[in-house]
């Protein structure tokens, strides 16, 4: 007689695989693929970010002006009423011979839809360079973001994108109120750095004009970061921004208090050289995010291509800064859609009580199908046992997450995956009540209760299949565990059991007393 | 060990009146609170803010709200959560700003409440609530059609449109026990329902699987009696894997923390309604829907006959006499 089948083989191989790979993540050991908690187990914050992808293409109208205004001032074209207008740019050259050369230069520039009337010029994007823009001005962001999460030292954060113009931020590590407030402030920081002239022939109007007039002669008004009611009357286009910053460090000065070292890449370092040999004696403000940090008076030319922002910084926000001047502005603000955060205390309650209900209700259900069904019983528990090994064996070989949603789905699938051997244990009751063999009960019941089963499995599957497809972050965790358990339990509860029985078949046909095996006579 | 007598067949059909008459009452009353009351919509759908505060001490409600209502979310509601010391407040807006959002405001305005602990911030927007709801719909409907699909495929029109009858009875019915009890209803809710329309579903194609085999090996033409016959003895099938679903879902929901307690709720009358509907509705739908034995047989024999001309002419095909 032979004891191992094919089946059996499979089964045990099943449980090998089953018990090896769920090791790490059971015993918590520090090699080995493990499955990760989500977010409502252990803690931490989720945030869904949209990205405002207009303010991109305006910004990137400006610089369409901005160069327009270069080139005609080096070439000494003359051009009048240079203005931004319902995200385009319009002006009008004064003389016509000098269209040509206008044409030429607008050529340089891609993505634009120039049209024409008489010597009036308005230029538009084209619809496929916002949406070419916008779609970059979120993976901008995204990139962004990720660095400064790294340097910030977080342990594990996730930054995905997600539709159009949707980011998905998650940050298990964070434990505290503070932190989390920390990381917020760090991920929506523009950090928009900008070297501007401060207009020193009309410097002393800034407190009697209106931002409209200031506009008139290419001005903006900008206040100080430390006190609102000091005002700068700078120029609207910045020498420099923070796009040549190559690094940023925290640094202190005389009066030991925190300031930001920063290196400008070389054509930086050349641009503001060159500026700084201009205009000594003048003043060149430092804005960060739209305040004047300082306004220092240029007393040589600097070369070399560094310098420093001071104004009144703590030591966390001159980090924060620093952080964010190494990782790039960010090309749009972004505002909060969704939060999910969790206290680390409330995720180890949750692990807690899905525990005892996993616990308790594995217990009933084991208890009963013993008592119910005897040594039948005892075999589907096997069955039941490997079945959540290999759950856990299989999501910690992809490296999926378990959520809280997600227990609920194992716990659910102890009570489902039961069912099969309830449906075959039953039909072989059945046949053994109306005189089969018991081998040929078994084959038969096996064989009768396949369909049933399939049924149950693929219902069942279609609709997680649809939750995993349609669900998000939590509920996703459901539909995973639950297909990992409905396709574990065709291995274990249909396959193990079926292969259990038929090494066993030698001693059940001798044994004569079904009751024993089946809990029926 | 045994539940039920396997000998003895049960007149279900005899019965049936009454059963579709409790069946209609319940699903009547389930449609009237749905349309009176309607579902308690939680933030993921409704969108908004709810932090839950765990305290040192007993949870000081009164000053909570006293406190709140000094602020501008004085019409939040506070709740008691699970224990004595835990608080979920409700506040119906959302806050867009990054850098300073209810949390951080919950957290200062409730420092003179006492000793506590943030434990939980779940903030959704508008865009996003509109979202969900409708990737929910969305979910829901594709799980039904796929359903539908599948029935089809798999039985006999009035087989399919009593499983189709039974199905919306149990989510029906289950709803309207979310209604009632006013169950916050978020995506885990959804979740739960469509599992049980997996789960309600299967219920029945087995009952319905036993119906048809017992109408192919039977002589006689009476639908009840074999209704009777194919119910009776699927019953402890039926009742076993329920009870042990019960068993877990029960622990889910008496142990499985409040936060989770929905879900459970859900998928715990659920499974009720859905074994009662696969014992003693969905069968009677199919005595309902003037079911007749006699043609099935002539269908199918017809079926067998075509199936056989088909083979055969495959096998003149084969030898190559055609």
């Amino acid at each position: 007689m032979k004891i191992f089948n094919y089946r059996l083989v499979i089964f045990i191989l099943s449980i090998i695989f089953g018990i090896v790979f769920s090791i790490p993540s059971l015993l918590q050991t520090d090699t080995g693929k493990k499955i990760s908690l989500g977010l409502d187990l252990q803690g931490g914050l989720h945030m869904l970010l949209g990205v405002n992808t207009h303010e991109a293409v305006t910004s990137k109208i400006k610089t369409v002006a901005t160069s327009i205004k270069y080139f005609s001032d080096d070439e000494e074209l003359l051009i009048d009423g240079l203005s931004i207008e319902n995200d385009s740019v319009v002006f009008t050259v004064l003389d016509a011979d000098e269209m040509p050369k206008m044409d030429e230069m607008l050529k340089q520039i891609k993505g634009l839809d120039i049209s024409k009337e008489d010597l009036k010029y308005t230029l538009k994007l084209t619809a496929e360079d916002i949406a070419k823009t916008k779609d970059l001005s979120v993976a901008q962001a995204v990139e962004t973001i990720r660095n400064r999460l790294d340097q910030f030292g977080l342990s594990e954060p996730t930054v995905v994108r997600q539709g159009q113009t949707d980011i998905v931020v998650e940050l298990p590590g964070i434990k505290t109120q503070e932190d989390e407030k920390a990381a917020r402030e760090l991920i929506s920081k523009p950090a928009n750095l900008e070297l501007m002239a401060v207009d020193e022939e009309r410097a002393d109007q800034v407190y009697t004009m209106t931002s409209s007039q200031a506009a008139a002669y290419g001005d903006v008004i900008l206040e100080d970061t430390n006190n609102d009611k000091v005002k700068y009357l700078v120029k609207e286009i910045p020498i420099l921004n923070g796009s040549q910053v190559v690094d940023a460090q925290v640094g202190f000065d005389q009066s030991n208090q925190p300031i930001i070292n920063f290196t400008l890449n070389s054509t930086g370092a050349r641009i503001f050289g060159e500026f700084t040999g201009k205009n000594v004696g003048k003043r060149l403000a430092v804005v960060l995010d739209g305040k004047v940090y300082s306004a220092p008076n240029i007393r040589e030319r600097i070369g070399g291509g560094s310098g420093q922002i001071s104004g009144g910084f703590t030591m966390i926000e001159a980090g924060n800064v620093a952080i964010a001047l190494r990782s790039g502005a960010l090309p749009a603000t972004v505002t909060l859609l969704e939060k999910r955060s969790v206290g680390p205390s409330l995720g180890a309650d949750s692990i807690q009580a899905s525990m005892i209900a996993l616990i308790s209700g594995f217990s009933l259900v084991f208890i009963f199908m013993v008592i119910y069904y005897r040594r039948a019983g005892v075999i589907a528990n096997i069955a039941l046992i490997t079945n959540v090994f290999i759950i856990i064996a299989v999501m910690a070989m992809f490296g999926a997450t378990l959520t809280l949603p997600g227990m609920a789905g194992i716990v659910l699938t102890v009570g489902m995956a039961v069912d099969a051997n309830v449906i075959i244990t039953e039909r072989i009751r059945e046949l053994i009540r109306e005189g089969s063999s018991i081998p040929k009960a078994i084959e038969d019941g096996y064989s009768n209760a396949m369909r049933a089963i399939l049924d149950a499995n693929i219902t069942t599957l279609l609709v997680a299949v649809l939750l995993y497809a349609y669900g998000t972050g939590p509920i996703k965790g459901f539909a995973i565990t639950i297909s990992i358990g409905i396709l574990a339990s065709m291995l274990t509860a249909i396959l193990g059991t079926h292969g259990i029985y038929e090494a066993l078949m030698s001693r059940i046909s001798r044994d004569k007393d079904s009751k024993k095996w089946f809990g029926v006579k | 060990m045994e539940i039920f007598k396997t000998n003895v067949i049960y007149d279900f059909m005899g019965k049936r009146l009454p059963f579709l008459g409790l069946s209609s009452i319940l699903f009547i009353a389930s449609i009237v609170l749905l349309l009176t009351k309607g579902l308690n919509f939680g933030i993921d759908f409704a969108g908004g803010t709810i932090v839950q505060v765990k305290y040192e001490q007993a949870a000081p409600i009164d000053k909570i709200r006293e406190t709140l209502k000094t602020t501008k979310y004085g019409n939040s509601v506070i709740t008691k959560f699970g224990s004595d010391e835990e608080v979920i407040i409700r506040i119906t807006g959302s806050s867009s700003d990054l850098t300073n959002d209810i949390g951080d405001e919950m957290h200062k305005i409730l420092v003179p409440t006492g000793n506590f602990e943030i434990r939980r911030i779940d903030m959704v927007g508008a865009k996003v609530g509109g979202e969900l709801r409708e990737k929910g719909l969305m979910a829901l409907s594709l799980s039904l059609l796929v359903m539908l699909i599948y029935l089809s495929v798999r039985f006999e029109w009035r087989f399919a449109l009593a499983s189709v009858f039974a199905l919306v009875h149990d989510i029906t019915i289950a709803m309207g026990a979310i209604s009632l009890f006013s169950v916050e209803v978020n995506l885990d809710i959804l979740a739960a329902i469509l599992t049980l329309l997996g789960y309600s579903l299967n219920d029945t194609i087995i009952v319905f699987d036993r119906i048809r085999e017992g109408i192919q090996s039977s002589k006689g033409t009476d639908l009840k009696g074999i209704i009777n016959e194919s119910v009776s003895k699927t019953l402890s099938r039926t009742t076993l894997t329920s009870l042990t679903t019960l068993f877990v879902v029960a622990t889910l929901y008496f142990f499985g923390g409040e936060i989770i307690s929905g879900f459970s709720f859900t998928l715990l009358v659920g499974i009720i309604v859905g074994t009662y509907s696969s014992i003693f509705i969905a069968a009677s739908f199919l005595v309902q829907l003037k079911f007749s034995v006699d043609d099935f047989k002539t269908k199918e024999a017809e079926k067998v006959k075509r199936q056989k001309e088909k083979e055969k002419l495959r096998a003149m095909y084969e030898q190559g006499t055609v």
